[in-house]
């Protein structure tokens, strides 16, 4: 493999760690701060896809962003709601949005599961544009999605330290305490979702914009891929450093986690197998500091499964 | 200060695991108060919290918070004037956030989007300094490092930031060590009678019950079964209240810490005796 090719890999993972970045980050707000899983991520990305898409090819590219990022704080207002509300529990409320959205997300597209963008302008093309006659021409997606981390990363720093943002992280902690300081937890949850929501949806705005396609199943098993970033960026800066250290540490692991896929990629391993990756990063980051912690009974137990019951004599 | 009028909460209305938590409980607690309030497991000391905190809303009956009709007021909003102390050190404070991060949410004040300022820091260092913990150098480190004693001794703190209407102790020495526990109480007592708070405490241990504040109740099955004050409390000793448990509630006080309590200090008594007249 030359130099080149190794350099264009590495960039093709990071551009799309960065813009997948943007999920990893919505979970880090919801997941890691307000202890919420929220399972609605699947269908949010593609929510943000589809309307980033449509207003794209409405001739608003600009505008596609923020679109998509409403659409994105609906959705999470409404699994918000769901479980705060209306006593539906917390990882049934995403799991029936996400149901939900499906078909939402179909009579957005018009009955279409795919929409090209082939001939239409998106952020991408009008950043490609103006770096057109500069050193940087063939990184016009990278600055974009850079820039848009960027901003997102530094949003999340400053929220995470006013009061509204502390009272979010104080949901996740301990909500009695929360209670008691006369907050509402109702209504930080709600705040929480609705702020990761929009990162998601733009995220996936982003995604269908860079390649120039949407797919009404682009966004599943995205909240695995993204859950597994958010672990081995963990891995990193965990859960004793900053904020700023570990929203920064998010988007390295989902710059690993792309590297490594394509690792695998180049090593034939199909493209199918993603999500199973995924699923098992995830499974090994949440349950290794489990077993470890088993091992040494687990261990004092493996005689035992040579003896028969009864059998198990002192001495 | 606090009314209660014939507040009733029963649980499982209408199955077999129904039962009456609150009985016709009236109530009137005066301004300055500090009641100690005593009774067997399941009598419904901690119920009465919370009911007066909101944790559920009465059945029946009205609560009025100086003099203010609560009954239906959510948790959340009634906290502005509620401080509340739990047994559980680790209930009132956020382990992941730091010190300081906790103390402002106690303090509460601005709006949704202002963050810790200096002066904040220099108040919240003032008052952590007067719990005599040196938790004023440990401002930013996360709450979940600090001990129990620690963490109970800042979630008072952050409970009377604010000077609440009326502070409710729901066994909170129980779970520390005995050195701790009266290090806690101590700091308590001073708080208490330096910001003139009204008070409810649950305790086990009958020695404080007696020693601690001017009123002592006794609940036993949801009712206030004796409420007692003034002369006839200072010379009552804690004999006299198992007695009095006894008739009033036509049993006796099945409690085991709180009978291991008269049965562990053979000078309780006396002491029940005396320490009254040092309050």
């Amino acid at each position: 493999m030359s130099f080149d090719k190794i350099l264009g890999l590495g960039q093709t993972a990071l551009e799309l760690g960065l813009v997948n970045g943007l999920t990893v980050l919505a979970l880090f707000l919801s997941y890691s701060m307000l202890n919420v899983c929220d399972l609605s991520t699947d269908g949010c990305f593609t929510l943000g896809a589809v309307v980033g898409t449509l207003v794209a090819i409405a001739g608003h590219p600009w505008l596609s962003l923020p679109a998509a990022m409403l659409a994105g704080m609906a959705s999470g207002f409404l699994t918000a709601t769901l479980q705060m509300r209306m006593g539906v529990q917390s990882l049934l409320a995403g799991i029936v949005v996400n149901t939900a959205l499906y078909s939402v997300n179909m009579a957005l597209a018009g009955n279409k599961a795919t929409l090209t963008m082939n001939k239409t302008t998106t952020v991408f093309t009008m950043d490609k544009s103006l770096l057109k006659d500069t050193s940087f021409s063939g990184q016009y997606i990278l600055l974009v999605a850079l820039i848009a981390v960027a901003l997102v990363i530094l949003f999340l720093c400053f929220f995470l330290r006013t009061r509204l943002g502390l009272s979010i992280r104080a949901t996740g902690s301990n909500a009695d305490m929360v209670r008691s300081s006369s907050i509402n937890p109702s209504f930080t949850t709600t705040v929480g979702l609705c702020i990761s929501n929009a990162f998601t949806a733009l995220s996936g705005c982003l995604m269908a914009q860079q390649q120039k396609n949407y797919d009404v199943n682009m966004g599943s098993g995205m909240v695995t891929v993204a859950l597994a970033s958010l672990l081995i960026g963990g891995v990193f800066f965990g859960k004793h450093r900053s904020i700023p250290l570990r929203a920064v540490g998010a988007v390295l692991g989902a710059f690993l986690f792309r590297v490594v896929y394509a690792l695998a990629l180049r090593l034939d391993m199909p493209a199918f197998m993603l999500k199973a990756v995924s699923s098992v990063i995830v499974v090994l980051a949440i349950s290794g500091p489990y077993l470890r912690k088993q091992f040494p009974i687990l261990w004092k137990q493996v005689p035992l499964l040579w003896q028969r019951p009864g059998e198990r004599r002192e001495g | 200060m606090l009314k209660l009028e014939h507040v009733t909460k029963t649980f499982n209305p209408g199955t077999v695991d129904e039962k009456v938590a609150l009985n016709d409980v009236t109530l009137h607690i005066r301004e300055g108060d500090f009641v100690s309030i005593i009774g067997a497991n399941g009598a419904g000391k901690s119920t009465l919290f919370n009911a007066i905190c909101g944790s559920f809303f009465v059945d029946k009956g009205s609560i009025f918070l100086a003099g203010r009709d609560v009954t239906m007021m959510p948790e959340h909003q009634r906290a502005r004037q509620i401080g509340r102390l739990f047994q559980d050190p680790m209930r009132g404070s956020a382990p992941d956030m730091s010190i300081e991060e906790n103390l402002y949410l106690a303090a509460g004040s601005g709006s949704w989007l202002t963050r810790i300022t200096a002066a904040d820091k220099r108040s919240f260092r003032e008052k952590l300094s007067l719990l005599g913990m040196g938790l004023e150098d440990r401002m930013k480190q996360p709450v979940g490092l600090l001990s129990g004693g620690q963490r109970q001794a800042l979630t008072l703190l952050m409970a009377t930031y604010h000077v609440p209407k009326v502070l409710l102790l729901d066994e909170h020495t129980a779970a520390l060590d005995p050195g701790t526990a009266e290090k806690v109480l101590k700091l308590t007592r001073n708080i208490v009678e330096d910001n003139h708070i009204t008070c409810l405490m649950i305790t086990h241990n009958m020695q404080s019950a007696l020693a601690l504040g001017n009123r002592t109740l006794m609940m036993d099955q949801g009712r206030v079964i004796y409420d007692v004050t003034g002369q006839e409390r200072s010379r009552l000793t804690i004999h006299d209240l198992t007695d009095k448990f006894r008739q009033a509630s036509g049993h006796v006080l099945d409690n085991d810490r709180m009978l291991l309590g008269v049965g562990a200090h053979p000078h309780a008594q006396s002491a029940g005796q005396t320490e009254p007249n040092e309050e």
